[in-house]
């Protein structure tokens, strides 16, 4: 057979790599995955993607990883390999191997009656062992175009930005309005989702890469646009959206009432030791989350971990179906309940006829 | 100039198809008879099946009669002609217009005097028009012949050669003077000893059109006879056959590159004989003509030269000698040596020529057409495509002989005998053949040091940039070279290609990818080079050519390869050549950056040029220089570019061509390479690949193994494309350019590519140049870190930033959301994404825009309804066996329910769906004929013969045997577990006028059917339609080839084929130019998507249309591309259970599909102002050229797509076929057995039966299955007794409950289809000669029998009982080839077998009386193996049949056997094979016997 591993579907359950016993993780802001994963299992769980004709997984990859040529290398337990093709189309994989809700695998062609191949835990495998190895150095290009580039964002979209720009040999400063490099990654990530190291010793590369790097600048605030465009060939914006979704209803100026990036932002800054100003605690008190999404999920975790007495998780959405209505077919983002995971302990409240005013003002609503 | 380029449409004229009946008598005592002629009209009459008429029934394709110049008759007519020898006879076609006609006669005269020659007499020759059809009189020459004698008089052979050159002469200066003129001239013949009468005429025409050839004084003793079967005969007098030597049925596969050569070898041409006199000769011959004329040109030269005619023919079409272990070393010295002068001329074959004295006759290597002859008493000759083409009483007969595979026949008039095979190689062989070759002949292998792997020679860096400047692709390593190095196989692919064109892909294409393989359809059949392998060579010659019409020790001082893939040091050894005085020079063929490209080819042939005249005989094309600052020239046009240059100088006979090339390492590269003039190459880029692989792979020692692994895959698939267009060796593989060109336009390929097919006229040198500067900067500048090195690609997998695909997750996602929900917007999404390519270019059909005037739109509501539209809607035939069982179903339920109709596919069909809503109403007729029995054909509505498949023209398939379970193979009679084979082509079609037979046999089997034709889209498929109208079948499919399911390799898949639009428009086009199009229908399939993919389709001129792969995207497909591996994951194309289960498709799913697609199309026709279909079916005057945005800003011609054929002929189906069934012996047969059928009375006939009396006792069949189904009747309730000479088909199909006898003799394809009835054929007791020893029935017998018996008292032709799965047959000796890819049943031979017995054998059994022990070496042993016959139950079943042979048929054979039976018993040799044997057994140790049971003994059958 001219293929690669067509039938690996059929000898090899799914077994993605797993995440710590939401018991003991609850205590910590420790990564609730699983540390270490097997290299055999992962092997197989590559084998079971069929390197199909149409990949859909790739289709509905953001980025479009080139997925099943990584999986099949894994399966042939050539590492190295597929973290040249998975570095390819990603510039910072552990960036999405750890947070990306993995819009893969829904779209992944054995999803369409089974279950998907486990592609981002193989992400996150090749990843994670490309750092083990070594194998992730610095790759400063072998000329200088001589061209300045600035990028305005530290976050994964304005470090690739910045790694691409600078590989292809333009000087490159990248521009961030925090006190750190990483945006998301760094402040609006919970830990407990994605360990700032992992930021840290990308920011390393790219520095070791040529990448200059200015905290604390915001620009149109503490520089002008304008000057970037005077000292620099090309300005590159990745900023991101900023601007949060307010809810205006009666009773929306009531205390205790903040937005999800605030409350997520202090509580990473508390976890790195920074300074906080207006710290907001959960600790014991009765939360409501609106929204149900992974960001409202991150401030459940967070203030399950922060010690809240209750926490309650209110969407738009009727309760999505288990599983794919007509409306929403394959390979289309599946509306349904029970993903993503890292949630298991919230509550949740389902309703369609939200917005309801905000009335009791002891709550802290998040 | 291509002839093409000044066409206006797709329809070349001059692209003829034929094949015929030939006929040959001869008075072997070289007695001259009035009689002979008379005995050759009715010869005529009885072939005249073989030929076919246009579209009028008066109108023949051409017959004619090659006879010894009658000089008693001339003599009487002609005043002053000398005596026999002292003149030569022109026959003359001469213009119609008096004045031409004047100054051709003049020309005449003038030329005669130049060569030496008085002219002494011009004759008209009376004709009578009468009885002429339309066509031909329209065309109708004035004929006139022409008596010239020498001014001094001359030696008859001296005489000889003049005329040849008088002839020359004449026709050259006629040419030059009607040059822009439609009138035709030409010389029939022009000979001494020999004249030709023929014309546009049938069979029974000849006779009363030439009044001369009935007189009494017209005498002769031998004439050569000949009925034509042609695709187009608009003005083809001249077309007829006899040509000046030579009769042929048949088509030569290679005749682009062996005119060429002839081109080149012109040059050097000299003869003592001819003296300057050569000259005048050239051309010898030229282009626009059929490949007959231009052989028999050739054969002419030869002869003129000096060359015996069996010598002659045997240099241009030798038999297989290559791997034939019984061949005589001096036999094959000769064939050797004469190898070294000229190529074979390959393709199906029987030729006769005649030198006036002799009769030669040949059969190409693989026997693919039929010869049967006798000889009388009174030592006459009777030699024809069939037996029993003129009556002789048995008594008369003395022998009778069938020609061999690739043997040589000759008939001596002077010598007054038969000379036998042995005979002439006698003469032919000689000792210094073979000596020459030892001293002057280079072996590459013995050259050689080693076979090291090349050096890794390059960075890894830098390999990838060497990678991007050849134009690699990750896709290409991953998914070709790499599979290839691991398997030594071409890889497998799945569900055909929905890529764009290389000439409207947005990427850079290697010029590669502009090039389609050509491939056999029709008119010639595809070889099997697995099962038939020993026909098939890759071995060659690379070198200086010399002289054709010499022969020295010089001519073979050239260079022996094994393979035109050469390997490191062979390529060293070339390159360090200098042995005997061949010398090897290289010829860079980089070029410095900023060059123009065009400049650099013309410096490169200048080099080469320089380098053969300075004496170098191989020439080494390297592209190793290739650098930062040195650009390849694509290695494509190198070749091209030079091998054309070379032919235009006279050059190219000097020196062979070596490629060592960094570009080509996919098979279809190396194709390509070859097919344009290449004579070996050395991929090194491809193996610097290989090695660097094995290196990353840590499997560094494997290295040498991947690479000879790499080069068997290479090597396997070239052998498998050349077998596609049934070319069987390297040798006239070479350029034969076969290929068609899209996309490039003509100036270019006449420079570089001249004589190829080119369409879409679009890309030229600028374009290439503007790419490749591209590919080699980008190739070469920085890296940046992180990406990958090399492009994705995405030519066979979709990438998100690779190849646009039609099928992405997007269409496939949006369809199925739209059928599963009827929501009409998602399917206008995925129609969108394939309707509009203004700027997504993806198919033809995307170029082109609808004429839409709004005044002329009609509101919605006229239009009619989708369900007048669903009865035109198909989906594809995909057999149940690559398609699960309720994949298969559910297409089948749903096209019920709305009207339409689907296939069955090659798998057959399960008996319990019959008359069920489940059941598919076309039925399909495939090479394997997998559960083709009557009570299948009965069943159909349609019959599709499918003669090639869209992702795999010209192959054959294999169903592995994990996929043969309980069901399918039962479906199709076999046994689980044991893989099924189809070849590649239909042993009953190895020409066009076999096609109409097998038509007629179908129709026969069930008259209530539609018989339909599906070809796949490939330069001149029009051609093969307008062969496929004439053959009277009812309607032609033209598939696409993007489509099919199932597993074909992915050179295949990507290379081989054309899009429907090609073929469609072409097929239309040749169809009303011919005035054949009110005959067929036609429906277009392959890769239909949407409503407007269908009024495309309608407005090119397709009535029905076909959805294959958007059907089962409905029921769930989602393109995998894993059919072949039986994984499908839903449930669509496995026969795995755990998978079926999962499948997804309803009916619905079908419905709603088709009826979005009908809404759509009523929607475009409301806009267009259509009201049905019918009336928009072939109005290309509504479509136009579309504006779109070429990525790239290339321009295309669509112009010959959309050319509208002027015609007066309907664009449509008018008129039924006449498929000649009334005056059937049939009738009678059913009317005599009326009471067996109606009331079970058993029923008794007698009857005689003549070899026009085709597919007897098929319609009795048909009657009789319809009334009682499967079951048939009981055993001998209907029992016909026939004498005579039985035609083709004789009881094919022939169902339970009837029994044929015959005493006499049959022709091909006894028992074809045999579904459980007798037939027996035995020699008439009077006959004067033994049975054994004789042939009694044709080819092919027994071909795809399901059950029932056969016993025949004589030899069985080659290919008996191919493909049989359950029939038993007894018979007397066979030819090549027996039992191939057999799969049930029992056969018993009582004699010899011939070679390759048992290719391809996965089930059933067969005995053989081995008398000599000779047998074991003629046993193919791939698959079966020969064991000691022992055993009960074997004694007990191949005695039951030897004595039922005996009783039936009173074989002297079987009573010897009989009477000494524990002695001849011994003498049996069992063969099984391997993979039946252990099913067998497994069932055995499960207490189950699958074996075959003794059939009912003929005794007590009689009895009772």
């Amino acid at each position: 057979m001219s293929e690669n591993h067509p039938d690996g579907f059929l000898k090899h359950p799914r077994e993605a790599i797993a995440y710590r016993d939401p018991a003991a993780r609850i205590g910590d802001y420790k990564e609730v995955y699983q540390e270490t994963w097997e290299e055999k299992r992962l092997a197989a769980q590559g084998a079971r993607c069929m390197d199909c004709g149409v990949p859909t997984c790739m289709g509905g990859c953001p980025i479009g990883n080139i997925i099943p040529e990584w999986n099949d290398l894994v399966s042939r337990n050539q590492w190295l390999e597929a973290l040249e093709r998975l570095h390819a189309t990603n510039n910072f994989p552990e960036f999405t191997g750890y947070t990306c809700p993995a819009p893969c695998e829904p779209a992944c062609t054995l999803a369409y009656n089974d279950s998907p191949v486990a592609i981002k835990s193989i992400e996150r495998a090749i990843v994670d062992r490309g750092w083990d190895e070594g194998w992730i150095v610095p790759e400063p290009p072998a000329r200088r175009t001589g061209r300045k580039v600035a990028v305005v964002g530290s976050g994964p979209a304005g470090l690739a930005a910045a790694q691409q720009l600078n590989r292809a040999g333009h000087e490159v400063t990248v521009f961030e309005r925090d006190d750190e490099i990483g945006g998301l990654m760094t402040y609006g990530i919970p830990d407990f989702k994605f360990a700032k190291f992992r930021v840290a010793r990308r920011v390393d590369q790219l520095s070791r890469e040529g990448v200059a790097f200015r905290t604390n600048v915001e620009v149109g605030r503490t520089m002008p646009l304008q000057t970037l465009r005077d000292e620099f060939d090309a300005v590159c914006l990745a900023i991101g959206a900023q601007q949060p979704r307010d809810v205006p209803m009666p009773g929306r100026d009531m205390g205790g009432i903040v937005f999800a990036m605030d409350y997520l932002v202090k509580e990473n800054r508390r976890q790195a030791g920074k300074e906080i100003s207006d710290p907001v605690s959960a600790k014991g008190r009765n939360v409501v989350v609106l929204g149900g999404g992974d960001t409202g999920a991150d401030c459940v975790a967070t203030a399950h971990r922060q010690g809240a007495k209750q926490v309650v998780q209110i969407s738009i959405n009727t309760k999505a179906p288990p599983e794919r209505n007509s409306g929403n077919p394959w390979p289309e983002w599946p509306l349904i309940s029970g993903r993503p995971t890292p949630r298991k302990r919230a509550a949740r409240r389902n309703s369609a006829s939200i917005p309801s005013p905000f009335s009791t003002p002891t709550a802290m609503a998040m | 100039m291509n002839q093409q380029e000044t066409l206006p449409g797709l329809y070349d004229p001059s692209v003829v198809r034929a094949a015929c009946g030939v006929g040959v008598l001869v008075d072997l005592n070289g007695t001259k008879s009035h009689q002979l002629i008379e005995d050759g009209f009715r010869v005529l009459v009885n072939i005249d099946h073989r030929g076919a008429r246009g579209s009028e029934e008066k109108t023949g394709d051409g017959t004619g009669m090659l006879l010894q110049k009658p000089h008693e008759f001339f003599a009487a007519r002609v005043k002053g002609l000398g005596d026999f020898d002292s003149y030569g006879v022109g026959q003359l076609f001469m213009p119609r217009d008096y004045g031409l006609r004047l100054a051709l006669e003049d020309l005449i005269k003038k030329a005669a005097h130049s060569e030496g020659f008085r002219v002494v007499a011009l004759r008209d020759v009376p004709t009578n028009n009468a009885d002429l059809g339309r066509s031909a009189l329209q065309t109708e020459p004035v004929i006139k012949q022409v008596f010239v004698e020498p001014l001094a008089s001359l030696e008859p052979a001296r005489l000889d050669t003049k005329l040849y050159v008088l002839r020359r002469v004449i026709e050259n200066r006629a040419k030059a003077l009607l040059a822009g003129s439609a009138e035709l001239f030409y010389v029939c013949s022009l000979d001494r000893r020999k004249i030709v009468f023929k014309g546009l005429l049938s069979c029974p025409q000849l006779e009363g059109y030439f009044p001369d050839l009935s007189n009494p004084l017209v005498k002769t003793s031998l004439v050569l006879l000949h009925s034509r079967f042609s695709t187009n005969t608009l003005g083809a007098w001249h077309l007829a056959h006899p040509y000046r030597n030579t009769v042929h049925n048949g088509e030569i596969n290679t005749l682009r590159g062996n005119l060429n050569r002839m081109k080149t070898r012109e040059a050097v041409i000299a003869s003592e004989l001819f003296g300057d006199d050569i000259e005048k000769i050239k051309p010898v011959t030229s282009e626009g003509m059929s490949d007959t004329a231009v052989f028999d040109n050739v054969l002419e030269l030869l002869l003129e030269a000096g060359r015996e005619l069996p010598h002659a023919l045997r240099m241009l079409i030798p038999e297989a000698w290559h791997k034939d272990k019984f061949m005589e070393p001096r036999r094959r010295e000769f064939y050797d040596y004469f190898s070294t002068i000229i190529e074979p001329w390959d393709g199906p074959a029987l030729v006769a020529v005649t030198d006036g004295y002799r009769v030669a006759a040949v059969l190409d290597r693989n026997g693919l057409r039929p010869c049967r002859y006798c000889v009388t008493k009174a030592n006459k000759l009777v030699m024809a495509s069939e037996t029993g083409v003129l009556a002789i009483p048995p008594e008369e007969v003395v022998m009778r002989g069938r020609l061999k595979p690739g043997e040589i026949f000759l008939a001596d008039t002077l010598e007054r005998r038969i000379v036998p095979e042995r005979e002439i190689f006698e003469t032919l062989t000689k000792d210094h053949y073979g000596q020459w070759l030892k001293e002057n002949r280079v072996r590459l292998r013995e050259m050689e040091d080693g076979d090291e792997p090349p050096a890794l020679d390059i960075e890894s860096r830098d390999l990838a940039r060497y990678q991007g400047v050849f134009g690699y692709t990750t896709e290409l390593l991953r998914d070709l070279v790499e599979p290839m190095s691991e398997q030594g196989k071409d890889p497998i692919g799945a569900m055909g290609n929905d890529a764009p064109l290389a000439v409207l892909s947005a990427r850079n294409k290697p010029l590669f990818n502009y090039f389609q393989q050509l491939f056999a359809q029709v008119s010639n059949p595809p070889l099997d080079y697995m099962r038939e392998e020993l026909v098939t060579s890759l071995e060659s010659h690379v070198g200086r050519q010399h002289n054709l019409l010499d022969e020295t020790a010089e001519h073979c001082r050239q260079v022996f390869i094994d393979s035109p893939i050469l390997t490191a040091s062979a390529i060293a050894a070339i390159r360090r050549l200098d042995k005997n005085g061949i010398r090897s020079a290289q010829v860079d063929i980089t070029y410095p950056a900023g060059m123009p490209l065009a400049d650099a080819i013309e410096e490169m042939r200048g080099r080469a040029a320089e380098a053969i005249l300075g004496g170098a005989e191989i020439l080494i094309l390297s592209d190793r220089g290739a650098s930062e600052e040195r650009i390849p020239v694509p290695s494509l046009l190198a070749v091209g570019a030079l091998h054309h240059y070379l032919i235009r100088r006279g050059l190219r006979t000097r020196a062979g061509l070596v490629l060592e090339s960094g570009q080509p390492c996919g098979v279809h590269h190396f194709c390509t390479l070859i097919g344009y003039g290449a004579d070996a190459v050395y991929p090194w880029l491809a193996y610097e690949s290989i090695v660097r692989m094995m290196k990353e792979r840590l499997q560094v020692p494997e290295t040498k193994k991947a690479l000879a692994r790499y080069r068997k895959a290479v090597e396997g698939g070239i052998l498998k494309v050349m077998s596609k267009m049934g070319i069987s060796t390297l040798e006239s593989y070479k350029g034969a350019q076969v290929f068609e060109a899209i996309g490039l336009n003509f100036d270019f390929v006449r420079e570089y590519f001249q004589g190829t097919t080119a369409h879409i006229p679009s890309v030229g040198l600028d374009q290439i140049e503007r790419e490749l500067i591209e590919t080699h900067e980008r190739a070469f500048s920085d890296k940046i870190a992180g990406s990958l090195p090399l492009e994705q690609g995405g030519e066979f997998s979709w990438r998100r930033d690779g190849e646009i695909h039609q099928w992405n997750p997007f269409t496939v996602g949006k369809l199925q959301h739209a059928v599963r929900t009827g929501d009409g917007n998602s399917y206008r999404d995925f129609a969108e994404y394939i309707n509009d390519q203004q700027e997504r270019l993806q198919t033809l059909r995307g170029l082109v825009d609808f004429d839409i005037d709004p005044a002329g739109s009609i509101p919605l509501e006229e239009v009619e309804p989708c369900e007048a539209i669903f009865k035109r809607f198909s989906t594809g035939s995909m057999s149940f066996g690559s398609l699960s069982r309720e994949a298969h179903e559910t297409l089948a339920i749903a096209m019920n329910r709305l009207g339409g109709k689907s296939g069955t596919g090659e798998g057959g069909e399960q008996v319990e769906r019959f008359g069920t809503e489940r059941e598919c109403s076309m039925k399909q007729v495939a090479s394997g004929r997998f559960g083709v029995t009557m009570n299948y054909l009965v069943h159909a509505k349609q019959i599709e013969i499918k003669m090639a498949q869209g992702s795999k023209p010209g192959e054959g398939g294999e169903l592995p045997g994990a996929k043969v379970d309980e069901t399918i193979a039962e479906v199709r009679f076999t046994i689980p577990g044991v893989g099924l084979i189809s070849p590649p082509p239909h042993h009953d079609i190895y020409s066009i006028e076999d096609l109409a037979q097998l038509i007629h046999d179908l129709k026969c089997a069930n008259p209530a059917a539609e018989i339909h034709v599906k070809l796949v889209s490939v330069a001149n498929v029009g051609t093969i339609a307008a062969g496929v109208a004439k053959a009277r079948a009812d309607a032609v499919l033209i598939a696409g080839d993007s489509g099919g399911t199932g597993a074909s390799v992915k050179t295949s898949i990507k290379s081989a084929g054309s899009a429907w639009e090609l073929g469609l428009a072409e097929t239309q086009q040749v169809l009303l130019a011919n005035n054949l199009r009110s005959r067929i229908r036609v429906r277009a399939d392959g890769g239909l998507k949407t409503g407007r993919d269908v009024v495309v389709a309608a407005l090119l001129g397709a009535e029905e249309y076909g959805f294959g792969t958007a059907a089962l995207v409905a029921v769930g497909c989602i393109m995998l591309r894993k059919c072949h591996c039986n994984t499908c994951s839903v449930g669509v194309a496995t026969q795995d259970p755990r998978l079926r289960a999962k499948f997804p498709g309803k009916v619905e799913h079908v419905i709603n599909y088709m009826r979005f697609v009908a809404e759509e199309v009523r929607e475009l026709m409301a806009a267009l102002g259509y009201r049905t279909v019918e009336e928009m079916v072939g109005r290309v005057d509504r479509l136009r050229a579309r504006e779109v945005r070429h990525p790239k800003g290339t321009r295309l011609d669509l112009s010959q797509l959309l050319y509208r054929q002027p015609s007066e002929d309907t664009p449509r189906k008018t008129k039924e076929q006449n498929h000649k069934l009334q005056s059937k012996i049939d009738h009678k047969l059913i009317e005599f057995a009326r009471p067996a059928i109606e009331r079970g009375e058993a029923v008794r006939v007698s009857m005689p039966l003549r070899n026009r009396d085709r597919t007897a006792g098929t319609m009795l069949s048909s009657a009789v299955t319809r009334k009682h189904g499967a079951a048939g009747l009981p055993d001998d309730a209907i029992v016909i007794n026939f004498t005579g000479s039985a035609g083709q088909s004789f009881g094919a199909f022939l169902c339970r409950g009837i029994t044929l006898h015959l005493e006499g003799e049959a022709n091909d394809y006894v028992g074809k289809g045999l579904s459980g009835g007798r037939i027996t054929v035995r020699k008439p007791a009077a006959a004067g000669y033994e049975a054994a020893a004789n042939i009694l029935i044709g080819n092919v017998a027994l071909y795809g029998a399901t059950g029932g018996e056969a016993y025949f008292n004589g030899i069985g032709g080659e290919r008996f009982a191919v493909r049989n799965s359950g029939a038993i047959a007894v018979v007397e000796g066979i030819g090549d080839h027996g039992c191939e890819y057999m799969t049930g049943g029992a056969v018993v031979i009582l004699g010899k077998t011939g070679k390759n017995f048992g290719a391809g054998m996965s089930g059933g059994e067969a005995f053989i009386y081995d008398q000599d022990g000779s047998f074991r070496p003629r046993l193919n042993t791939e698959m079966a193996r020969a064991e000691e016959f022992a055993g009960e139950r074997d004694t007990a079943l191949v005695k039951r049949m030897i004595e039922n042979h005996y009783s039936y048929t009173g074989s002297a054979r079987a009573k010897q056997i009989l009477d000494t039976w524990t002695e001849s018993a011994k003498k049996f040799v069992k063969v099984i094979p391997e993979a039946y044997a252990k099913a067998v057994a497994r069932y055995m140790s499960e207490g189950k016997d699958v074996r075959l049971n003794p059939p009912p003994k003929a005794e007590e059958l009689r009895a009772a």
